[in-house]
């Protein structure tokens, strides 16, 4: 394998004060792929993630020992800028959460923020966003109005457009059709086979059947250990770990 | 006696409680209004007050209220929200943020009358400031500070936790995030807020005796600061307590219902404008 890994977590431990939150977790994530992390709630799989942006540093008490290399590049590091890691390792969360501004600003404010001034280039950057998200048909006709005002659905679209028009490279989604309804699951999961083209996807869900129908390799977690990872299909016709087997088939969980 | 029956009591009772609330204010409000009006005049409002005889008016007053709540405001606006800023964003749970906490619970509870007599002797005496605008400006805010930082913090609190992650996730320095979508967010209650602080400002007279004087100066309007600076409230006191004008009752009456109006239009004026640009900041809803 001669293909640099995106992303590589090495012997990553997290600690909540003297709880250990996560075990020494190794895991390889290969450009343009999409990783499903799954396991059963308080395993820790959340809590992986936002190490990948580290999120996790706006928590206290929390103390985090071994490496997150994104690039090759140690974001744990002394020399590394937590502002330009989230500019490039972008976070679509739980719950939608639009600014309480227009959709245009919504969509806006990443480029605003690190630098991008001219009104055209900003009218170019909003439509190129909102139609990457599969968004641009439904707000057109109402960029100016409150970003508030649209459905839980959209809201979510209209997150991952305001995440795509700062250009990251790898996509954290945390949940992110656990609040939708099932057509906007769809959508959002549709959206997520056309952005894998040119991003790396990292994705946390509950929803097994998501992670098969979505994901090209799958993490199983459980209590904070990294049980295993493997091709998708693999995890979910014939995993090597029998816990996995017994989460995936619903014996716990 | 029965559920229902208390029921139909209670519900009685809380009729009864909101009626005597109003009814309070409208006595209020007759009274002061209907007494003072009549006594409202071009020459009443911008006049120059008169030590000995009838006929004097209340402009200085009127303008030196203003005047030393815009500086006052000055003083303790900044200083405030970014303590509360602070205190709400940056402040991590510890003894020394309790502590801050417990001295502005405190500071807020202090007697306005304990801040003049403070104010006296570290701005007019220690500092040399004498009776003037800016010293009673400067100890007004330190009477508004401890309430502004605690309106800010609340204010910026229930801004949704998951903005404030949004924003930082899309690679914004804290900075960007509190100036971008905090206080925006925050904006409406801060506003309300500051208008209060304004409102209490307006009002006050124990510090600004104290501190800013009983005395106007010869000009109108004198926008030099370290004139002596009597408010309008301060000359409802004097004119009461001390003057020896034979129209004293009269004054007193139409400054009253003037302080009433101006404390009212003021909430007008700094209510409509923010919500106006609420809806521009948040793209209406």
């Amino acid at each position: 394998m001669a293909i640099k890994p995106k992303i590589k977590a090495e012997k990553l431990n997290l600690f909540y004060g003297d709880h250990h939150a996560l075990h020494d977790i190794q895991l390889n994530i290969e450009t343009n792929t999409i990783a499903a992390l799954i396991g059963p709630s308080g395993c820790g799989k959340s809590t992986f993630l936002r190490t990948l942006n580290r999120m996790n540093d706006l928590i206290d008490n929390v103390r985090i020992t071994g490496d997150v290399l994104v690039d090759g590049h140690n974001i744990y590091g002394g020399d590394s800028d937590v502002v330009s890691l989230r500019k490039r390792v972008g976070m679509v969360f739980q719950r939608p959460n639009p600014f309480p501004m227009s959709v245009y600003d919504n969509i806006a404010y990443g480029p605003r923020i690190h630098g991008t001034k001219k009104k055209a280039k900003l009218d170019e950057i909003v439509e190129h966003s909102l139609t990457q998200a599969a968004l641009w048909d439904e707000v057109k006709d109402r960029l100016h109005k409150s970003a508030l005002g649209l459905s839980g659905g959209q809201q979510q679209r209209l997150c991952i457009a305001r995440l795509l028009a700062v250009e990251p490279d790898v996509l954290l989604m945390d949940e992110p059709t656990s609040a939708l309804d099932p057509i906007s699951t769809l959508k959002v999961e549709e959206l997520t086979q056309t952005l894998k083209q040119q991003y790396t996807i990292i994705i946390v869900t509950h929803n097994m059947q998501q992670a098969a129908r979505i994901s090209d390799i799958t993490s199983f977690f459980l209590n904070g250990y990294l049980v295993e990872t493997d091709k998708t299909d693999k995890i979910f016709t014939n995993p090597n770990d029998q816990r996995t087997e017994d989460y995936i088939t619903g014996r716990f969980g | 006696m029965n559920s229902r029956v208390t029921d139909k009591l209670a519900t009685v009772y809380f009729w009864v409680s909101g009626i005597a609330i109003i009814a309070l204010l409208a006595a209020f409000l007759i009274r002061i209004l209907g007494d003072g009006i009549p006594h409202l005049s071009w020459h009443f409002l911008f006049g120059r007050p008169e030590e000995i005889v009838a006929g004097g008016g209340v402009g200085p007053q009127l303008f030196n209220s203003f005047y030393i709540l815009f500086l006052s405001l000055l003083i303790s606006v900044p200083i405030g929200v970014g303590a509360g800023v602070y205190l709400a964003v940056y402040a991590q749970k510890s003894k020394f943020t309790d502590l801050v906490r417990i001295s502005v619970e405190v500071l807020s509870s202090v007697p306005s009358i304990v801040f003049g007599l403070f104010g006296f002797l570290l701005f007019a005496n220690l500092l040399g400031l004498k009776f003037s605008i800016l010293g009673g400006a400067a100890t007004l805010s330190l009477l508004n500070l401890p309430v502004l930082v605690r309106v800010t913090e609340e204010a910026i609190r229930t801004v949704p936790e998951s903005y404030w992650e949004a924003s930082l996730a899309l690679g914004s320095t804290k900075w960007q995030a509190i100036r971008k979508v905090l206080i925006p967010a925050a904006l409406p209650t801060l506003i309300t807020g500051i208008t209060l602080v304004a409102g209490r400002a307006l009002g006050e007279s124990a510090i600004l005796i104290y501190t800013a004087g009983l005395s106007v100066s010869r000009f109108f309007p004198d926008f030099n600061p370290l004139k002596m600076g009597e408010t309008l409230s301060v000359h409802l006191w004097y004119i009461q307590a001390e003057s020896l004008v034979p129209d004293a009752k009269n004054i007193a009456q139409g400054s009253a219902a003037l302080l009433l109006i101006v404390v009212l239009v003021f909430n007008l004026l700094v209510g409509i404008p923010s919500r106006i640009l609420q809806k521009r900041l948040t793209g209406g809803k």
